[in-house]
């Protein structure tokens, strides 16, 4: 048991808090503050799970069933990493562009709530906390689409919430029938008892429902038409937070879940997770090559590429899993990236649409630059991330013999680069868009300037430190994978270090 | 009472769909939290409708004890089902004053193309 374990949660919250401040100058301070703190706490994290050590805390002292477990183990270490990175790098982001009025309405300390939520489901080893985590998240993501009050975003914003109350209806429902079924909410000892249980029936009803909770939140096919009609419409920092992460934390939840709990009742899913893999990939993908505002096309290409990560599930071996933890760091950073870069383009130009745009590598080189390798790297163009990525993932399918999804993967990543080079002759190669001259009047001052420059920049250069040198995070995925897939006779490293932190503090007495 | 509660739930769940389902927004939110309440109710009976004994350990016996669970659990949805519907009936009326109408129908310019 470590006191570090409950930092994650601790640091944004407070974070979250102070940011309340009255003073803009202090408000700041203790936001940039809070965030670095945070970036710190999920590196020592990842230091101490980097070996593949689980660490578990019962919360109150309470063995397994009864209290709360908060584990980290390789996989969460990656996505509080993750999470924490994003936050940092976006926070700069946020810092230097949001304006005064967002921020006099809490914006900051939305920013951090959001990050608790996250940091907690990422934590958390039981399902109502999971479920609470996921309530914190949303009510802040809410606020945060819609604070500002335009019209578009209250538009967006009605979709949003709307959609995902009905998804948290059905997680607590299915989390409520999980007790009823095996009378404990911790993920570990569901783990063990629903592979005693031998009802196949329910098993499966309650696998479905966690599908559809999950999948509303990750976008997948048919569930996704939230997405692209609310994340183009608050200011670009947001929309690269929730792009980047938000989406995810579904596809997340859905390994814990449907892999670590109910394995069985996932391979009878399979089929059905093929054909929405698929329908995801392709749906997201031609929805990304119509649109005409680099925002929407780049929403649309977040359900194209949860359409990668739920292949890993539809695969279903350890190894696809491994090769869509990977995907997930890469998509991340990579979506983040593109979404950083476009806010710096219309920071220079003032547009977000193709057709206004035009000529930035001539006058901006350096952002040209980055949106080149950011762009790459998504389409999956070695020696960048996205080919690693790609290649594990179509590796694993057709090791599991999924031709079908690996003939289609191959078919979205060209799709996926037509798109980009869509942006690419519209936004930088063309001369001059119908509007741009080069000459926006901007309200940033220019440390401001810099700042939002400097944090897009460095989160391509992470991108392109993940396709030079994946050797550790591929290492780290494989570990990260094993601890949820039972070996022989054993249940899973993530159930059994639950189950021994238990025994330590007085075992699990039933 | 078992079956009662079961109607209940079914005849919430159905009323709170088929209110999600209509053009109007206020109609909206109250199908959205006709639709929690069927989810408190639904962990509700995941505790056995039965009578029994308080749950404190010394006192009761395990096996006559009540599950507190379901309980402490729907409390802690009520709590945040309210927080939530606050919010919504909130950005309902913003976005009605923004649009001029509770007409679902008319908030439909995000999906369109927007040239800006």
């Amino acid at each position: 048991m470590s006191p570090l374990i409950i930092a994650p949660i601790l640091i944004p919250l407070i974070t979250g808090f102070s940011a309340l401040l009255k003073r803009r100058g202090r408000r700041r301070v203790a936001f940039a503050l809070g965030m670095s703190a945070n970036l710190i706490a999920a590196v020592l994290m990842m230091a101490s799970t980097f070996d593949g050590t689980i660490l578990v805390s019962q919360m109150g002292n309470h063995p397994m069933p009864f209290g709360i477990s908060l584990v980290v183990d390789p996989l969460s270490a990656i996505m509080l990493l993750l999470t924490a990175v994003m936050a940092f790098l976006v926070g700069i982001f946020a810092l230097a562009t949001i304006d005064a009025n967002r921020e006099r309405f809490a914006f900051f300390p939305l920013f951090a709530f959001l990050i608790v939520g996250l940091n907690f489901a990422f934590l958390t080893g039981d399902l109502f906390s999971l479920y609470v985590a996921f309530e914190i998240m949303l009510m802040s993501s809410f606020v945060m689409v819609t604070l500002g009050g335009e019209r578009g975003q209250l538009e967006g914003g009605i979709k949003y919430v709307t959609i995902n109350l009905i998804s948290s209806t059905i997680f607590v429902v299915a989390a409520g029938l999980t007790y009823t079924v095996a009378g404990t909410l911790n993920i570990a000892h569901l783990a063990i008892r629903f592979s005693e249980l031998a009802d196949p029936g329910v098993t499966l009803v309650l696998a479905g429902m966690f599908l559809i909770a999950f999948g509303i939140k990750a976008a997948i096919f048919p569930l996704f038409f939230w997405l692209p009609a609310s994340y183009h419409t608050p200011p670009i920092a947001v929309t690269a937070l929730f792009g980047g992460l938000l989406t995810k934390v579904g596809v997340y939840a859905m390994w814990r879940m449907l892999i670590l709990v109910l394995p069985a009742a996932t391979a009878v899913l399979q089929p059905l997770l093929i054909v929405i893999s698929i329908l995801t990939m392709i749906v997201g993908v031609l929805g990304a090559v119509a649109q005409m505002d680099v925002r929407r096309l780049l929403s649309f290409h977040v359900i194209s590429q949860i359409g990668y990560l739920l292949m890993s599930l539809a695969i279903g071996t350890s190894e696809a899993l491994s090769a869509g933890i990977f995907f997930m760091v890469h998509v991340i950073l990579a979506k983040t990236a593109l979404f950083l870069i476009s806010g710096v383009v219309h920071e220079f130009e003032g547009s977000y649409h193709l057709k206004y745009l035009g000529g930035v590598t001539k006058r901006h080189p350096g952002a040209a630059l980055m949106f080149f390798v950011a762009a790459l790297a998504l389409a999956g163009i070695p020696p960048f991330s996205g080919f690693w990525a790609k290649l594990l993932l179509l590796r694993a399918g057709i090791a599991a013999e999924q031709y079908l999804l690996v003939g289609v993967g191959f078919a979205v990543s060209l799709l996926t680069l037509y798109s980009m080079i869509k942006i690419w002759n519209e936004v930088y190669w063309k001369p001059n868009g119908k509007a741009s001259n080069g000459a926006h009047a901007s309200p940033l001052t220019k440390i401001e300037r810099r700042a939002m420059i400097g944090a897009a920049a460095v989160m391509v250069a992470l991108v392109f430190a993940l396709g030079i040198a994946p050797e550790p995070v591929i290492e780290l995925s494989n570990r990260a994978a094993a601890d949820l897939f039972p070996t022989g006779t054993q249940q899973s490293g993530y159930v059994e270090a639950v189950v021994a932190a238990s025994a330590d503090i007085g075992g699990l007495s039933e | 009472m078992t079956i009662l509660y079961a109607v209940t739930i079914g005849v919430l769940f159905a009323c709170g769909t088929y209110l999600v389902l209509r053009r109007s927004l206020v109609r909206l939110i109250i199908g959205l939290s006709l639709l929690t309440y069927a989810a408190n109710l639904m962990i509700f009976t995941s505790g056995n409708l039965q009578q029994r004994g308080t749950p404190i350990a010394g006192e009761t016996q395990p096996e006559a004890m009540a599950d507190p669970l379901p309980q402490a659990l729907i409390l802690t949805a009520i709590v945040i089902s309210f927080g939530v519907t606050a919010f919504t009936l909130a950005l309902g009326y913003r976005a009605s004053q923004a649009v001029g109408g509770d007409d679902l129908d008319a908030m439909q310019t995000t999906d369109q193309e927007e040239l800006t």
